[in-house]
């Protein structure tokens, strides 16, 4: 082992990490494939459609009970007193827990505390839980709780929360960060401008509502416990339970095969399996908690609320000179935002750059990552002033996009790992038709917006890869498949590898107890991330495997060179089938260990272009998305069939953002006003329009920044659709969208403004 | 339907073929019925509230959302859930399609697509992608699998006449 110093950037935000790094990593980097790169359907598809995959809302253990939770009403209140005893003496109610009780629980009170506290900071924050027989039994249990609260006064907008006196979220004030960068001098820069546009923007809350509801079912192996979680991270969610409940980590294990969606809000250990957890612990049963669809709506994180201000200006010829940009964000009641800045900073060539945040806590639900976090609400910002700027200065926005690119990492001055940006542009502007885009107000429009994302991924991760006795491969990791087909892609690399057809290897993930650690699932890393440490896996086996091989071919161990040719091990003429090999092995096994290399020097940034193609109603305030073209480059594909899934699936999802998904609490209450899917509109089939994408340099190699290539995709596609759709709707109706979403009101003020 | 209960009482009903003689709590909707009482983990329940599709199945044919609909309001009824769809092992066509162009992501609401769209094909074997979205429009697809599943609905038909 050898230690390195690099740099490691997740969710947008970049730090310097020493990482010790195992030798033999450094494999050549992948050129020539013969099976990586080609359409591949999931080789784990077969349990999705025939309903046989049993996610955790599906896991049924002998005696297992069903839990439910009693969430405050109020956003901010003090639980005086709660009585259960009514609840207690239902037939079929086996325990119930809250703050009055959780002292029976002995050493885990405190941490029990934590979660059933006496004060409430949201509506949705958890009062008490119970576990049942049955899911109607505790739901009947939940409402003869009664619980005396003293509500208390309460702040929602992130810019009232930081005024002073604003009612306290959390002890300790309710700033939750404050950042501010600079690079240049943005005050001289803008003394000399030639152009200079202002905007400002509000974005809403947006929620993230995978199709599978946070769900655990918690069940005790003697002293071991065993956790099935719906979950982004399962060894993340093992060592939170392990920590909680005062376990050791080799106690727990944690499963996820099978994961109905994350997005962002399932990337560590909810309140709920805790809860799970303990009332297992209290009733000696396992027990199933799986959340309603309006707990998922107020009380499981979102994408948080945003108050923008931004500045760009320019020289007479289109350069940027700078850009200012501040944004307030509020991340509820001890929650995260990702760096709404980040773009202002990433995206374009500019010398005089000046960032700041203000993140308040708010008594909201806590926020956390949404795919792309931070960049999404950014980004809209940023775009719809540049379109701005180039509409003052006289300029095609694709043109001005083209003018400002940066070579180099602006923020940090690294190479990139590869860009080809331009080419993304070009191409879109090419297929959507962008030359005859027109004058402005014509009802229809044409916009645009580019993406930047880092998705590099970052060691640690492993992988084994073992060789069975008929000739089949075995590769395990600790990693898990939220739906981005993770299985599949792991399963042709290491197919690739190993020269075998795709049937002859299976890939085992998502359960602690199976294979060694992986990170979470999230920051567009699974794949920069696990391709290689799956690679290195089975290259390891291939390379023992030829060693026994040579000998039992009679060769001598550095006598003629033996190969691996289509499952079969070949030297000279001599040819052995994988499975006689295996066989003469009985169950002897080769095992190759494969391990995650450090990350190089060169920045892996991700790029794209999106191109909308929108038709407002200017009577109605409607607005119908026909197009979208989105171009991509993310380095290798290793499966196009799934990465187009993620292009596709990232602008319907963007498409909600910018037109639909509004999670806005009620000023007045705090309470949700659109908690359930009637009133938290996401897309359908009907609003899904048509997408036609494009990956730049597909077939190749990303050099330096992995030795497969590959460069994550799974946010970068949602960045850019909600400011091309902005900019196609401002395009269309000649207005200045100052709002997200743009609902059809908002659209009719902004006409009403603009006349 | 008489009003029963309360208790148990005796439903008959034929689930993928199979006729049915259960005791079930009055209260229960058909998706409890399948889930929590028979162990058909196929139909999701991810709103509970007849928002989404997860849970739909097919009554006489005809796709309904199961967390919605009564128990006891299936007496004498075919239920068909995606358990029901392979036969032998093989795969319905529609199963097949939706394979074949990666109709689905993380795979929570395909169960309830794949019952949409073999509902709407019994009824409109020649759909065109418009027949298809409105068909389709009450599944929610977190993942944005749309594009995917219209053309695997419209790979699954029997083609234009």
């Amino acid at each position: 082992m050898r230690i390195v110093r690099q740099t490691v950037e997740f969710e947008g935000r970049r730090r310097e990490k020493l990482e010790p790094v195992e030798e033999r990593v450094g494999l050549p980097l992948l050129e020539k494939t013969w099976l990586v790169g080609r359409p591949s359907p999931r080789v784990d598809g077969i349990p999705r459609v025939t309903g046989a995959a049993a996610y955790s809302t599906d896991v049924v253990l002998p005696g297992m009970l069903h839990a439910a939770i009693l969430r405050s009403p109020h956003p901010h209140a003090r639980v005086v007193h709660v009585d259960s005893s009514e609840a207690e003496r239902l037939p079929g109610v086996h325990a119930v827990i809250h703050s009055g009780n959780v002292q029976e629980l002995g050493p885990l009170a405190d941490q029990a505390r934590r979660t059933l506290g006496t004060t409430v900071h949201f509506v949705g924050d958890e009062v008490a839980a119970v576990a049942a027989d049955d899911p109607n039994v505790a739901a009947d249990a939940l409402r003869r709780i009664r619980v005396r609260y003293e509500p208390l006064p309460f702040v929602i907008d992130p810019v009232a929360a930081l005024e002073p006196g604003a009612p306290e979220v959390l002890p300790g004030g309710n700033r939750s960060g404050h950042e501010r960068r600079r690079r240049g001098d943005v005050d001289r820069a803008l003394k000399k401008a030639h152009v200079i546009v202002e905007r400002s923007l509000r974005t809403s809350p947006a929620v993230h509502h995978a199709m599978e509801p946070h769900a655990s079912v918690v069940a005790w192996d003697g002293d071991a416990l065993v956790v099935w979680d719906s979950t982004q991270h399962a060894y993340g969610v093992r060592r939170q339970i392990a920590d909680a409940l005062r376990l050791p980590l080799a106690s727990v294990r944690v499963v996820n095969r099978w994961i109905g969606g994350g997005f962002g809000a399932k990337q560590g250990m909810s309140a709920h399996t805790l809860i799970a957890a303990l009332l297992a612990i209290r009733s000696g049963r396992p027990v199933a908690l799986a959340l309603g669809r309006r707990e998922e709506g107020i009380a499981t994180g979102h994408r948080p609320a945003t108050v923008q201000r931004i500045t760009v200006a320019a020289d007479r010829g289109g350069r940027l000179v700078a850009l200012r940009h501040r944004a307030w964000v509020a991340v509820g009641a001890g929650g995260y935002s990702g760096p709404v800045t980040g773009p202002t900073r990433d995206l374009y060539a500019c010398p005089n750059v000046e960032t700041e945040e203000l993140v308040a806590y708010t008594h909201a639900g806590p926020a956390c990552a949404f795919r792309g976090p931070g960049f999404v609400e950014g980004t809209v910002a940023l775009e719809l002033a540049m379109d701005e700027l180039a509409g003052r200065l006289g300029l095609d926005p694709a043109q001005l996009r083209l003018l400002n690119e940066a070579k180099r990492d602006p923020d940090s001055n690294a190479v990139y790992a590869r860009k080809r940006l331009g080419e993304c542009i070009e191409t879109g502007a090419r297929l959507i038709g962008w030359k005859g885009r027109g004058p402005a107000g014509s009802g229809r429009g044409l916009g645009m917006a580019l993406e930047v994302w880092g998705a590099g991924g970052w060691p640690p991760a492993y992988a084994t890869c073992a060789l069975q006795r008929d000739g089949t491969f075995l590769v395990s990791t600790g990693t898990q498949d939220i739906g981005t087909g993770t299985t599949t892609m792991l399963a042709l690399v290491a197919a690739e590898e190993l020269h075998v057809p795709l049937s002859r290897v299976r890939v085992v993930l998502g359960d602690t107890a199976a294979g060694p650690y992986a990170p979470v699932s999230a920051g567009s890393a699974t794949v920069p991330t696990m391709a290689p440490a799956v690679r290195h896996a089975a290259s390891e086996c291939r390379r023992q495997l030829l060693e026994v091989a040579g000998q039992v071919l009679g060769l001598e161990p550095d006598g003629a060179r033996v190969t691996l040719e289509n499952g079969h091990v070949k030297a000279g003429r001599k040819r052995l089938p994988l499975a006689s090999l295996g066989d003469q092995l009985g169950d002897h096994e080769i095992i190759g260990r494969g391990a995650r290399g450090p990350n190089p020097q060169a920045q892996a940034s991700v790029f794209g272009a999106q191109f909308a193609e929108v038709e407002c109603d200017r009577g109605t305030g409607s607005v119908h998305v026909r197009r979208i073209v989105a171009v991509h480059d993310c380095g290798r594909l290793i499966d196009p069939l799934t990465a187009g899934a993620q292009i596709e699936g990232g602008v319907i999802q963007g498409l909600g953002y910018a037109l639909l998904e509004e999670g806005t609490l009620h000023a007045p209450s705090g309470r949700p006003l659109a908690a359930d899917l009637h009133d938290y509109r996401i897309a359908t089939a009907m609003d899904a329009p048509e997408i036609e994408h494009r990956f730049v340099g597909a077939g190749e190699p990303a050099h330096g920044c992995n030795h497969v290539g590959a460069l994550g995709l799974g946010e970068p596609p949602i960045i850019p659709t909600a400011p091309a759709i902005a900019n196609a709707v401002a395009h269309a109706l000649a207005i200045r969208p100052d709002e997200t979403p743009m609902t059809p009101d908002r659209i009719l003020r902004w006409i009403a403004e603009a006349t | 339907m008489l009003l029963r209960g309360p208790g148990k009482v005796e439903l008959e009903v034929t689930i993928n073929g199979g006729p049915h003689r259960i005791w079930v709590e009055p209260r229960r909707t058909l998706l409890e019925l399948l889930r929590l009482d028979l162990g058909l983990m196929g139909a999701k329940e991810s709103c509970g509230e007849g928002h989404c599709g997860a849970c739909t199945v097919l009554v006489d044919a005809k796709p309904v959302y199961a967390c919605l609909l009564p128990a006891l309001d299936v007496e004498g009824r075919e239920v068909t859930t995606i358990e029901g769809l392979a036969v032998d092992g093989r795969l319905h066509s529609v199963q097949q399609a939706f394979l074949d162009v990666d109709a689905l992501q993380c795979g929570y609401c395909t169960p309830g697509q794949i019952m949409a769209v073999v509902g709407l094909l019994a009824r409109n074997p020649r759909p065109s992608a418009d027949d298809v979205r409105m068909a389709l429009s009450g599944n929610l697809c977190r993942c944005g699998c749309y594009p995917r599943i219209i053309r695997a609905a419209l790979h699954a038909s029997a083609g234009p006449e």
